[in-house]
Parts: structure tokens; sequence; C-alpha cells
């Protein structure tokens, strides 16, 4: 109930932001592709600039354009990829970040907990310090936004956690993350 | 001449499960020797007499598998045996040398109650027939593997002058089923894996076991909480307490030489790692290191005066030590590469084991810290790391992949033998070789 309503207010501000990032999404395109996963080079951020935006209560098992358009937007994005060794957000997250930042600003009793990722490679517990790096990251760019320090927890799982197994790069790519979750 | 000495080998630990009761899924190991030593001592392991009714455990069979192990030691095939004598008197010399074994083992089992073994074994050699080892071992039926190990390490340190580790115990991190249903225990198993004890088991990630000075209590962090704590447990007793909690990150558990205090991990709010050191008994903590980059992985000096720990801030990560105490900036110990990291200091202090990245590929290596001699890549892996040192110094074991699992491996410290140790279940990571004990 909660969530459906933060939804509706969060689209507006997603699709104007879209609208305006969509002159300079395009050249952000990751080179080879290997580093983000398929889905997260697909969604409106980086496509056409059009973004679709679901009305409340939409049937759920609809596989129409305008189901799948939602899944995609910037809201509904709680992973923010990152590449081997690196820390900063890319670009192609401005419309999440911006998207989260609105929720958040909007309802201040709501709280995130940000938790850190990192691929399998290196030890362990210098990759609690990068997951740490890469949860502060999208901390920082969430305060840049207005959101307020204290509706963010940050945790770093390092590579404890990975949301894929396998030792390929296709693995690791969607292991170096930060998952955005909202906290009940 | 007579020399005999009675050793009591009581089991060590009645360990109990953490937090939930552990349905047990013990990891059994398989020994996969992949590069050996050609300079193998050639050694006879006679089998035990066994009196009639015995148990049929095979306490010879289990110190030769331990010898073989090592890579020091070849021991000869039983079929090529060409008796079977079970005390000094009944060896036939002559005979023995001309199957080229430098050493003979002999020994017997008798059983003076129900449930009680002495073990009897001498140890000779074949060329002088001098008699090197001849020991009396008293012991029960649970009894006996940890013997066969105790007497694994008399006849390694008889022959190689090297204390044996073949009596003490591993700790590491099993990981079962697969994402998102995982579950992480802590296990403590005998150093060649055998039983394995679950002391914790957790929906949420554990890690970084560390043993204390004399291998009572383990250190190690838990995210039961979906935060990350530190934890000290009793092995005895399951008895444990959260030592550390702070907001933010709590990592890296390291104890002090005279277990009192532990180095740990911290960050501040903007996420910055640094070292501190914890008292355990008092809660209080003194910040070691002092810099905007990761500082972790800390490791003491043997006289706790020094840490040594990674830090990225000359960029990548590199091996650093400080004093503590008298102030003063840290001094970085690695110069070779993009990547090292995570240092384990061996027994004598000599080098330090570590993680190094070669062309993309995580790799065991030394680092000699006595003669300046640089850093030595021991391994071939790609995802080696969490090298830990046995007490002896001899071998070091440390986590690897094979066929897309993770499992343990052991490489000599000479980087001229390696095994693979092949967990039958799951995935294993994060080896922590435990301190000699008892009689130290």
């Amino acid at each position: 109930m909660k969530r459906s309503m933060t939804k509706v207010i969060l689209l507006a501000g997603a699709m104007m932001l879209a609208a305006c990032h969509g002159k300079t999404a395009v050249k952000e395109q990751p080179a080879a592709g290997a580093t983000v996963p398929a889905n997260e080079t697909s969604g409106p951020a980086n496509g056409s600039g059009t973004t679709m935006s679901p009305l409340p209560g939409a049937a759920a098992g609809s596989v129409s354009a305008l189901a799948e358009a939602a899944n995609n937007a910037p809201i509904d994005t709680r992973t923010i990829y990152f590449d081997f060794d690196k820390s900063d957000i890319k670009p192609q997250y401005d419309d999440v970040i911006a998207a989260h930042a609105k929720t958040l600003t909007a309802n201040p009793t709501l709280k995130i907990k940000l938790e850190g990722n990192t691929d399998e490679r290196g030890t362990r517990e210098y990759n609690i310090g990068l997951g740490e790096r890469r949860a502060q990251a999208v901390r920082r760019a969430l305060m840049l936004q207005g959101v307020a320090d204290s509706q963010i927890t940050t945790v770093s799982y390092g590579s404890e956690r990975p949301a894929v197994e396998g030792d390929t790069e296709a693995a690791w790519s969607k292991n170096r993350r930060v998952d955005m979750v909202y906290q009940p | 001449m007579n020399k005999r000495l009675l050793l009591l080998a009581a089991p060590l630990w009645i360990l109990i499960a953490g937090i939930t009761a552990a349905p047990p899924a013990w990891p059994e190991f398989l020994v996969q020797i992949t590069r050996g030593q050609d300079t193998a001592i050639p050694i006879a392991i006679v089998p035990f007499a066994v009196p009639p009714g015995a148990s049929t455990f095979d306490v010879a069979g289990l110190v030769g598998h331990d010898l073989d192990g090592s890579g020091r030691f070849k021991s000869m095939d039983r079929k090529d045996m060409i008796g079977q004598p079970h005390t000094g008197a009944e060896i036939a010399f002559d005979d023995w040398r001309r199957l080229n074994s430098d050493y003979i083992l002999v020994g017997r089992l008798a059983r003076p109650a129900p449930n009680a073994y002495d073990i009897v074994y001498e140890l000779y050699n074949v060329l002088t027939r001098q008699r090197l080892l001849g020991y009396q071992i008293h012991t029960d039926s649970a009894g006996l593997r940890l013997a066969s190990h105790q007497i694994a390490d008399m006849v390694y340190q008889s022959i190689t002058g090297i204390r044996g580790a073949f009596a003490t115990h591993i700790a590491y991190v099993s990981v079962l089923g697969h994402v998102p249903h995982r579950t992480y225990q802590l296990v403590v198993a005998d150093a060649d894996g055998a039983n394995p004890h679950v002391v914790m088991q957790s929906s949420q990630p554990l890690m970084s076991p560390a043993w204390s000075p004399h291998g009572r209590r383990i250190a190690y962090v838990s995210f039961e909480d979906h935060l990350p704590s530190i934890y000290v447990q009793y092995l005895k007793t399951g008895a444990r307490r959260r030592v550390s909690a702070t907001a933010g990150v709590n990592q890296a558990p390291a104890w002090s030489p005279d277990g009192k205090r532990l180095a740990v991990t911290l960050s501040d709010r903007a996420g910055n790692l640094d070292i501190y050191i914890l008292d355990l008994a008092t809660g209080a903590l003194t910040r070691v290191t002092h810099d905007p980059g990761i500082d972790t992985e800390a490791q003491w000096s043997n006289d706790g005066r020094s840490l040594y720990f990674t830090s990225d801030r000359d960029g990548g990560p590199q091996i650093f030590q400080k004093s503590l105490g008298a102030g003063g900036r840290p001094r970085r110990l690695t110069f070779d590469g993009s990547y090292n990291a995570r240092p384990r200091l061996s027994p004598d202090e000599s080098q330090l084991a570590l993680v190094t990245r070669e062309h993309g590929d995580y790799r065991i290596a030394t680092l000699d810290l006595k003669h300046g001699a640089g850093m030595r890549v021991l391994t071939k892996g790609r995802f080696d790391v969490s090298p830990s040192f046995a007490p002896n110094g001899a071998e070091i074991i440390y986590a690897t992949r094979s066929a897309g699992r993770g499992v343990l491996a052991l490489v000599s410290t000479d980087g001229r033998v390696q095994q693979t140790l092949m967990s039958t279940v799951g995935e294993v990571q994060e080896p922590a070789w435990g301190p000699f004990q008892g009689n130290d």
C-alpha cells in the first residue's frame, strides 16, 4: 500500500529527469557491454528518452509494453552496478539516483539501506572496504540531492553475498553492486 | 635408551553449535597431491599389531597419510613390505635396507580395559639400527585418530627437526546452498579435515575466523543481525560474546599475542576504514591508523609491538607495518605489483604470506622479512586467497577454487609441494590454522 503510493509520487520526477537526460545519455553506453548486465543497458535511462509510466494498480500479469517499461523505470531500479575496482557511479544511473532521492526527500520518514558488494576476486576483508566505498558513493549522491543523513544506513557485504554465482565476468559484473533496500 | 613417555590423548574439545542447532552436513576432504617433491624421504610404516576384538582403526595408515601429505616423506606400499615386525627386535634390518627404506616405524596396540588403548611405537634408522623414538600413548577408541597424528608429529620432528603440526586444528567457513538461500557455517576440524564440527551457523555471512593464541577461543565476523559484528566464542562451551558492534564496519579481528586485545577494522560515518585496538576486558578502543584509504587486515608481530596490515593509501592495496605506541609513519613493505594484501606472519617472523595479483590472477606469495630477498609467488591458481601458516611454519593453507567451487589447498612454504583438499559438499573458504595445543 505504502509502496505503491511512493511509486506514484516518484514517477513524475523520474519522467522529467529522463527527458532532461535524453540528450547526453546515449554516449554513456558501456563499450563492450561486458561490464554491465544486459538489462541495465536497455532501460529508459539509456535509451530513447521515452519513459512510460504505469497506472496505479495495473494488471500484474500483463506482459504489455506498459508493464515492461514499469519494471525499467528509474525508481524500480534498486541496484547500481560498478566497474571492476571502481566506486564511482556511472552517469547512466543519474536518473536512478534522482528518482530515489526524490522519493526519500518527499517522504522524510522513509529509510533506505545501501548494501555495498564486490565480485568474489581478491581478499575478503579488503573487499569489505571496496563494498563500503560503493555504498558511500551512493550515500553521498543521495545526500547531494537533499536526502537526510538520518534516512540512510550503509552496510558492506564485500564479496560475501554475490547476486550471481560463477567464476565468469558475466557473474562478477552482476555482483559489483549497491543494492538499495527500503526499510520497513 | 628405554625412554618412554605417557601422553594423555583425551579428546581436546567438546564443540557445541552456536545459535542454531546445525543439521550436520560435514564436508569430507579428499587429498589430491598436485605437485610432489622428488626428495621425499623413504620410510616404512608397518601396520601396527592389534589385539583380537579391538578397534580396526588403522593407526599406521593414518601416520603414513600424514607423512606422505607433508610431501617430505614417501611411505612404502604395504604390498612391498617383506614382513610385519611390531617391535624393534623383530626388524630384519638388512632386508629393509635392501628395500631402500631409510626409516622404519613399528608398533602395537594393547587393550588393558574395554575402551582403553595403549599404543607402543618405535622408530628406527634402518642404516644405523639406532632407535630414534620409543613411546607409549594411552588413549581410548575416540582418541585413536588424535594419537595417530601425535605419532606422525613425533616421527616428523625426529627426522626433519621441525615440530609436526598434524595434531593441530583448522577453522574455516563453509557455504551451503545457493544464492539467495545460503547457509554459512563456521567449522573447526582436525588439520587433515577430519572431525569437522560446526561451531556457528547462520543464514547471513560469517567471515574472518581467527584463533586465540592458545586455541581456546575463535574471533569471527557475523552478519546475523544484517550488520557486521565481531564475536569471540569459546570452543569448549560454545559460549560467545559480541565484542564489537559499532555503527558501520566491524571487521578483520586479529588477536594480540597475549590474547587480551583484538586489532579490528572499524569505519567512521563517511565509511573510512581504519585499524583500532580493542581491549577485550575494558572495551577501550585505541586508534592505530589515520588515513582516508582502506586500512584493514591487521596482523600482530610476535612481540605485540607492531601491526602488519593492508592499506590502499598509495593507490592499490599494499602491505604496511606500523609500530604501536611510538607514533611514526607506517612503513610500506611491498612494492612489486599493484595488489598485495592480507599479510600473515610466519611463526618465526622470517616472512609474510600474502595475496598478490599477477596478470589478473590472485596468488599466494611470501615476502622475505629477514634478508630483503623480496617476494616469491608460491601458487599458480586464479583465485588463491586467505593464506594461513601452519604453526610450525612448514606449510600454508589457503582458499582457492576448483571446478567452480571453493576448496582449501596447501602449499609448502618452500613452494615445492602442493595439495588440494577437495570438500565433498558446499563451498569452503577462509581457512585459519590453529596454534599448537596441549603440551606447549
